[in-house]
């Protein structure tokens, strides 16, 4: 099972690092990251695999929104499966 | 592969532009509740609900959760409640809305809708108990939301049922007169009401479906809207194109909802019902997709062409997005529900005559329509006739929820809160039908129902 997670607010040191710490607490391997600016916003989109996670996924996500709020960034984790069905046919 | 703009243009639909699923209707059948003592039934229709519900709230909070797209309601839908009255010596419908009034709140849904009768070709054993006590039944319950259907296209139009719904859609307001006549926005009255619709007030769990069934209606005006405005000025084919491929967008969205929920509460998956439906949030509303389209106004003229392309095109695009598609299908018109169609009534753009055009290419009818406190019900069975004539005649779906301002005139206004938002009062013609309608019998059914 693979789940996107999407980080999107203002440019700043440490972004990757915490994600990617949040990540690996709960034994959630990263695929896949991209990064780009988009109308002067920082956005990084993290392809993950939470096969092996210890915690549900819908916990890790609250966990991670709560983490972004912290740091004033709105940080969504969603299933894979949503864009898939949106985008491919 | 995903690729990184189409993640992002998710997450801006969801975020920015109020996409959501808006919701998930589980639809029970009631007809193994049937019993001559009314208490026993009444027993039965509880256990039943609250059994196979249980989990519908909780179920649909953790899709919302793990895929990321809001769900906004939990409903459910029964079997027409006339239907298993029918069986009961005492015919207490009243004493029912409040069993299946209190399961739902057992249930945690906000509506639960079926507290219905089918009566387009005449009134069955329980049908005119029902109809009859709708009014006190909307009043003492807060979340049965009724439908009565008066007409198909097949049977042609009961003017008996017609005469009376009229009085009940009166009435209703007037028992709910203190609680700004929230009686009647409960209530629909179909031409061709369909049996798998998942949207409220008209929803209920027709006589041929199974035991246990999930459909789920999707919205997404914002969306559409928001892909207009970034398309700018392209011809009417290319707007056509766009609409189409948001509404597939949309409609995928609703379908992996749809099936995720079935597998997690081991029950048939129905149909995605592909529906523009607004709510009166700002950037919800499907007049301002009409007027991104080139409309200074909703209800100028062109209205009705702009809906009849966006109607269309929902279809076009949701239909290959899903594998059954069902209930109504479409743009809605609510006027209270719809922040662009409540400005175009306050400033007088958009008349009871528009809108009536409207629903001859829209999914349903004159929807949450606010109408002056003193009108007859001559007057109200009037507009159920001609909208139904419209529904009968062209093989579509129909509906009247019109709501009486007890009290109240034209310009002022009625607010209901939450989804079912607030608008100005609007104007009737004051000619009476009265006649015609006191006539009663049947108008038989059109040339378009003999097809065999």
């Amino acid at each position: 099972m693979r789940a996107v997670i999407t980080v999107i607010g203002k440019d700043m040191v440490g972004i990757l690092a915490k994600v990617s710490a949040e990540c690996s607490n709960h034994n959630i391997n990263v695929l896949e990251v991209t990064q780009s600016i988009l109308q002067d916003m920082f956005a990084m989109i993290m392809m993950v695999d939470i096969t092996k996670s210890d915690i549900p996924f819908t916990e890790f996500s609250d966990m991670l929104q709560k983490a972004g709020n912290e740091m004033g960034l709105s940080i969504h984790a969603m299933h894979e499966d949503i864009f898939n069905a949106m985008h491919t046919i | 592969m995903l690729n990184a703009r189409d993640i992002l243009e998710t997450i801006t639909m969801i975020q920015d532009e109020h996409l959501d699923v808006r919701t998930i209707t589980m639809g029970i059948s009631l007809l193994d509740c049937c019993h001559s003592d009314i208490d026993v039934m009444c027993g039965k229709v509880y256990d039943k609900i609250t059994r196979y519900a249980k989990d519908l709230v909780r179920t649909g909070e953790q899709i919302e959760k793990e895929l990321g797209i809001p769900i906004i309601n939990k409903r459910i839908s029964v079997t027409p409640a006339a239907m298993i009255l029918a069986s009961c010596e005492d015919k207490d419908a009243v004493k029912l809305a409040k069993t299946l009034d209190r399961a739902a709140v057992t249930c945690g849904v906000n509506f639960l809708g079926g507290f219905s009768a089918l009566v387009q070709k005449g009134f069955g054993p329980g049908d005119r108990e029902l109809i009859e006590a709708i009014p006190e039944a909307l009043s003492v319950t807060e979340r049965i939301c009724s439908s009565v259907n008066i007409g198909s296209t097949k049977t042609g139009i009961n003017m008996d049922a017609v005469a009376l719904m009229g009085k009940v859609v009166r009435k209703s307001a007037e028992l709910t007169a203190d609680r700004d006549c929230i009686g009647p926005a409960k209530l629909v009255v179909f031409c061709n009401a369909p049996e798998d619709n998942p949207f409220m007030a008209g929803a209920f769990h027709g006589a041929g479906e199974p035991d246990c069934v999930i459909n789920v209606g999707v919205s997404g005006p914002g969306v559409v809207r928001a892909a207009l405005a970034k398309a700018g000025d392209c011809d009417l084919t290319a707007v056509a194109d766009l609409i189409k491929k948001t509404a597939f967008k949309i409609t995928r969205m609703g379908q992996l909802v749809a099936s995720e929920a079935s597998r997690r509460l081991g029950v048939p998956f129905g149909i995605v019902d592909l529906s523009l439906a607004p709510t009166p949030a700002i950037g919800d509303s499907v007049a301002h997709i009409l007027e991104e389209m080139g409309l200074e106004c909703c209800g100028c003229h062109g209205t009705t062409a702009a809906l009849a392309l966006l109607n269309d095109a929902v279809k076009k695009g949701g239909v290959m997005a899903s594998s059954h598609v069902g209930g109504l299908s479409g743009a809605f018109i609510p006027v209270t529900e719809d922040a662009g169609m409540i400005d175009a009534a306050r400033c007088g753009c958009l008349t009871l005559n528009k809108l009536e055009a409207m629903t001859a290419v829209c999914s349903v009818g004159l929807d949450m329509i606010n109408i002056p406190g003193d009108t007859p019900a001559e007057v109200i069975s009037a507009i159920i006739a001609d909208e139904a004539a419209i529904g009968m005649v062209n093989s579509k779906t129909t509906a009247v929820r019109v709501i009486p301002a007890i009290g109240k005139q034209v310009g002022e206004e009625l607010s209901f809160g939450g989804l079912l938002g607030s608008g100005p009062v609007m104007p009737l013609s004051t000619y009476s039908p009265a006649k015609f309608i006191n006539r009663g019998g049947r108008i038989p059914a059109p040339m378009q129902s003999l097809k065999n």
